[in-house]
């Protein structure tokens, strides 16, 4: 991540809300921002996978960023949010449940994983922010699509 | 010419091209080694091959011009000698390529000069030094190289003044040549030396002025006729087209819902550019399987010498074209079976003769198109499958009980050869062959989609017959569903779909927790696709009986499912599906990497409702059930079938349906849009007829002619046919199949509704005669059609010999508001326009008629003053981007696809407006 930043020592990240918790995604690794219409579950898929989606043609793996860092399942009927990332040429979408602004971010307020963290949460958190209000966790996206190997582990 | 000759052709003229580039940079920096590294490898590349076809002339040349530039590779200084040596060898080089692209044989004569030359530079001596050997060695290179070449890059150097002047005619003496010949250190032959000169001097000397037109000659004949393409660009214009192909089906998904729609016209243009797109693209994608054959007959050979057996290889349809991808795939298995059926299933020279059968043995390679799939028979006139070895096999590997086997049919037990865990080593000496290996060949084959069979007759030789799928990329795929889910299952998995019911001869029984169906005498073994895919089954319907308790269904033995009948390699098993829906071409996606580890799945889609679905892996989905799985009941008929599959040039698939008596009765699937099954609650009778709410719209019910019979309760069959935004649904009382026929009607009695009789799998069946219903169903039939178009009814003529497609598409142009009259064939036709020109205003003919075909029939029109002006449209059942273009060569308007009655309907109307604003 760090030969991204630019030359102050900061560097731009996508904000996104997950149960409360705000959550940050470097803004090169995401694609786009959707609302996902219809998406088909897929049987016998790990659970954190919610399913697969047309997204203009092309055909992306939706996963469930709550099932993902294993807090509660989102209330029936709220709007979710979708963000749109690209991996070895095949497309994710995280579900979560809602985009925030673009933030840039200066390294010196960055910290690694606090020890005490649910290990699921530091299994795909890359760092924390301390922001003036509230603290942003680091979503390393490589981490979050490596369910099948979590899974195993 | 022969395919290898072209292929070298093509080849070396590009690297040649790529040579002449080189060439120019090397002309420049003569010490670069990284380009003269280039050269070197190409000729080296030209000679080698020139080697294998036999072409000595060139290979001669070849090796003195890789001789010497091997030198300057290894560090020799380079000299402009030289380089322009190497220059007048590879325009020699072009010079007999074109001569070999005309003729197919090497231009007469010889290069001795240049090689000569060549060598001298290669030996580390200047031409100079040479001279005083070889003097004239240079001055007779032009002279005998035959077609001559190039004199445009010559530069002052020596050397080439002297061939200069010595190729003026008339200044070489025979002495010369002679000291030329006796001294040049190329592999001369001494007598043909002295013999040739004269022959050399006289005719040759016209060549320098030749020169130029055989430069333009050279550059015609070697123009490429094909080029190579990077296969990465092919795969990504494919992944394009099918990106293409899934809009156009939504877009005809969305068109499909709504009335009247301007988009109409250029939307059915663009999906037929799209089909015409599509099966370019797959033909760039498509090579002769014959070149998997190529090492075939080497196999053979050398199989025959070690095992001392006389084996014929007979080759038939080599030209058959299949996709790349899937060539690369049957490549492997192929030659495995041929390797086995000369190697196990032959017997020796001495036991054929025993048997009284010719000495020779014979291995026959068949392959061939067969709808969508190809078909490839490997087959030997050999001693035939060992059954009891086989059986002591699967006694021995616990595959079946005795008890099991001694029920089954030779055929059957044959099967066994491609289970896994026959081709265990000592399978290869115990068994009399061929089960080395086959669970190999048939899982290779079944990852493509394909599946293989065999036939075995003891004594008379075993067939092995393979059918996969002409390419991956788009596969036809019956879409099923559970709930409000759709997945896909692969058309070529599915043998048959059966209803099953709770009070019908198909009911599904339950053996401890598996189900069974009685299919045909024997029993299907059955999986509920919910259960297999760990789906939440549904809570228990709760029904209220007549005194108000409460009394709990249980809806876990379905009894109404459908039953999608799948066979893979030996196994044959039965899906229960909630729900059957169209099939449906779709593009095979690959499935994400997070959903690779289910092995269930062979990919995924996106349906022409713009919805993903899963495509369901019959093979995953046959070794997670093989435990309950084993029994086979339906490859007999199988068989049965698929050998009259291959007499019969043209099947139809036909739905099979009983509605009121016994006898079955059947209707072209492709007119049929849904089956849909509507609870007879829902049904509302209003004045005189039921209707039913479906899709938004009330859909009349129609009854088969005499048989205005529903059911009391519960859930009734029933066939929707669609036309435009309009359904009807059509009551049976049950329906029990589909099949691929060979379709071949019998008129007899007339009787409404009823089309004629065909003879189904040795069933006198009635077809029914949709265009018959359509009307019934809608009494405003004709006036929704005039309503929006107020031209007087158009008059059309329709030839066609079937009277099948007569009897079926005439009610379907009445019904879209034509005056039809009908003509068995073109003669007949032609008589009708004859005696009234006036009388018709457009044509729809059939292509594939006896006497006269539909392109002549246009053709004889168009030469006729007064029928030119008649505007025709062309019916075919094979619709290929060629015939279209000899189509509208021959001056139809349009050409369309039989069972595309949607196609048919808007191309006659639009071919009449355009003639109209033209006239």
């Amino acid at each position: 991540m760090s030969d991204e930043a630019n030359d102050n020592g900061a560097e731009e990240y996508i904000t996104v809300v997950i149960a409360g918790q705000l959550f940050g995604l470097p803004i090169l690794e995401v694609q786009d921002v959707f609302m996902p219409e219809t998406i088909t579950s897929v049987p016998l898929a790990a659970n954190e996978i919610e399913g697969v989606l047309n997204l203009r043609g092309r055909i992306v793996t939706a996963i469930n960023m709550r099932r993902r860092l294993g807090v509660e399942a989102a209330k029936q009927g709220q709007e979710i949010m979708a963000v749109g990332i690209e991996y070895k040429e095949e497309s994710y979408g995280l579900i979560i449940d809602d985009v925030g602004e673009v933030l840039k971010l200066d390294m010196k307020n960055f910290e690694v994983n606090p020890t005490n963290l649910d290990p699921k949460w530091a299994d795909v958190s890359a760092g924390v922010f301390r922001l003036e209000k509230e603290l942003l966790v680091v979503l390393d996206v490589v981490k979050v699509l490596d369910i099948i190997h979590s899974q195993a582990a | 010419m022969d395919d290898l000759l072209s292929e070298f052709l093509t080849e070396t003229v590009e690297s040649l091209d790529v040579v002449d580039v080189e060439l120019v940079k090397f002309e420049k920096d003569p010490n670069n080694q990284d380009i003269l590294g280039n050269i070197f490898r190409l000729v080296h590349t030209i000679k080698g091959t020139c080697g294998f076809l036999g072409l000595p002339r060139l290979e001669a040349l070849a090796h003195a011009g890789e001789t010497l530039m091997g030198k300057y590779r290894d560090g020799a200084p380079v000299t402009t000698d030289g380089v322009t040596i190497i220059l007048k060898s590879l325009d020699a080089i072009k010079d007999i390529l074109a001569e070999l692209a005309e003729n197919e044989v090497e231009p007469q004569g010889n290069d001795d000069g240049l090689i000569a030359q060549l060598h001298v530079l290669s030996e580390g001596k200047t031409l100079d030094d040479a001279n005083g050997v070889a003097a004239s060695a240079p001055a007779k290179v032009e002279e005998a190289a035959a077609p001559v070449s190039d004199d445009g890059e010559r530069d002052d150097s020596s050397a080439i003044k002297i061939v200069e002047r010595e190729l003026k005619p008339g200044e070489v003496t025979l002495d010369d040549l002679e000291a030329a010949f006796n001294s040049a250190p190329g592999p001369e032959d001494e007598a043909e030396a002295a013999a040739e000169p004269e022959a050399a001097a006289a005719p040759e000397p016209a060549a320098p002025k030749a020169a130029d037109e055989g430069n333009l000659k050279r550059d015609k004949a070697l123009q490429p006729q094909s080029i190579r393409v990077n296969v990465d660009t092919l795969e990504q214009l494919m992944t394009m087209v099918s990106e293409l192909v899934l809009t156009r089906n939504q877009l005809l998904e969305i068109l499909r819902r709504q009335d009247d729609n301007e988009f109409k016209v250029p939307l059915q243009r663009l999906s037929n550019v799209t089909a015409e797109l599509q099966e370019g693209v797959m033909k760039t994608r498509m090579q002769p399987i014959g070149n998997a054959w190529q090492k075939l007959p080497r196999i053979i050979r050398d199989l025959s010498n070690d095992l001392d057996k006389k084996i014929d290889l007979e080759m038939i349809g080599a030209e058959t074209e299949l996709d790349r991808q899937v060539l690369e795939m049957i490549k492997d298995p192929l030659t495995h079976m041929v390797r086995n059926s000369a190697d196990h299933g032959l017997e020796t020279t001495a036991e054929r003769i025993k048997a009284g059968k010719s000495e020779v043995g014979k291995v026959k390679l068949s392959a061939y198109h067969e709808g969508g799939h190809i078909i490839i028979e490997i087959s030997d006139d050999g001693r035939g499958l060992n059954t009891p070895k086989i059986k002591e096999k699967i006694l021995k590997n616990k595959l079946a009980t005795p008890d099991e086997l001694s029920k089954m049919t030779e055929n059957q037990i044959h099967k066994f050869v491609f289970a896994a865990g026959f081709s265990t080593a000592d399978v290869v000496t115990s068994v009399s062959g061929r089960g080395v290996g086959m669970d190999v060949v048939r899982t290779n084959i079944e990852l493509i989609g394909g599946n293989v069979d065999l036939v075995s007759i003891t004594g008379k030789g075993s067939t092995f017959k393979i059918k996969i799928p002409l390419t991956l990329a788009i596969v036809s795929a019956l879409i099923v569903g559970i709930d409000d889910h759709r997945y896909a299952i692969p058309q070529l998995a599915v043998v048959e779909l059966v209803r099953a019911h709770g009070d019908s001869e198909h009911r599904i029984e339950k053996i401890n927790n598996s189900r069974v169906l009685r299919l045909r005498n024997k029993l299907l073994p059955l999986v509920r696709l919910s259960d297999i895919l760990e789906l939440e089954t549904p809570a228990p319907v709760i029904e209220e009986d007549e005194d108000g308790n409460v009394i709990p269904i249980d809806t876990s033995l379905d009894e109404n499912g459908f039953i999608v009948v799948i066979q893979v390699g030996p196994q044959t098993f039965g899906i229960v599906v909630d729900k059957v829906y169209d099939t449906e071409e779709i593009v095979v996606k690959p499935k994400s990497s997070l959903l690779r580890n289910i092995d269930m799945f062979s990919g995924n889609t996106i349906l022409g409702d713009g919805s993903v679905i899963m495509i369901i892996d019959p093979n995953g989905m046959a070794s997670q059930i093989s435990n309950d799985v084993g029994s086979d009941s339906t490859e007999d008929e199988e068989n049965e079938q698929s050998d009259k599959d291959k007499f019969a040039n043209q099947t139809t698939s036909l739905l099979l349906f009983k509605a009121g008596t016994d006898e079955p009765k059947a209707v072209p699937l492709s007119l049929v849009t849904r089956l849909e099954e509507i609870s007879v609650s829902d049904i509302e009778p209003s004045a005189g007829r039921d209707l039913v709410q479906y899709r938004g719209q009330l859909m009349p019910l129609l009854y088969m002619e005499g048989h205005e019979k529903m059911k009391e309760s519960g859930r009734q069959p029933v066939l929707v046919f669609s036309d435009d935004d309009r359904s009807m649904g059509l009551v049976v009382d049950e329906i029990l199949d589909i099949i691929d026929t060979n379709l071949n009607i019998e008129i007899n009695v007339p009787q409404p509704g009823v089309l004629g009789s065909a003879l189904i799998r040795g069933q006198a069946t009635e077809i029914m005669d949709v265009g018959y219903y359509l009307p019934q169903a809608f009494d405003d039939w004709f006036e929704r059609r005039e309503q929006g178009e107020s031209f007087r009814q158009k008059r059309l003529l329709l030839v066609d010999d079937s009277a099948f497609f007569r009897n079926m598409l005439s009610p379907v142009l009445s019904a879209a508001g034509y005056d039809v009259v009908t003509a068995i064939d073109p003669i007949e036709a032609l008589k009708l326009l004859r005696d009234d020109p006036s009388l018709f205003d457009i044509v729809v003919s059939d292509i594939e008629m006896p006497n006269m075909d539909g392109f002549e029939f246009a053709e004889t029109l168009n030469r006729d003053d007064k029928l030119k002006q008649l505007p025709i449209v062309a019916l075919s059942s094979h619709i290929s981007p060629g015939a279209i273009e000899r189509g509208r060569e021959v001056g139809f308007y349009d050409y369309v696809a039989k069972f595309d009655r949607e196609g048919l309907v808007t191309a006659l109307k639009e071919t009449l407006e355009t003639e109209g604003e033209a006239a």
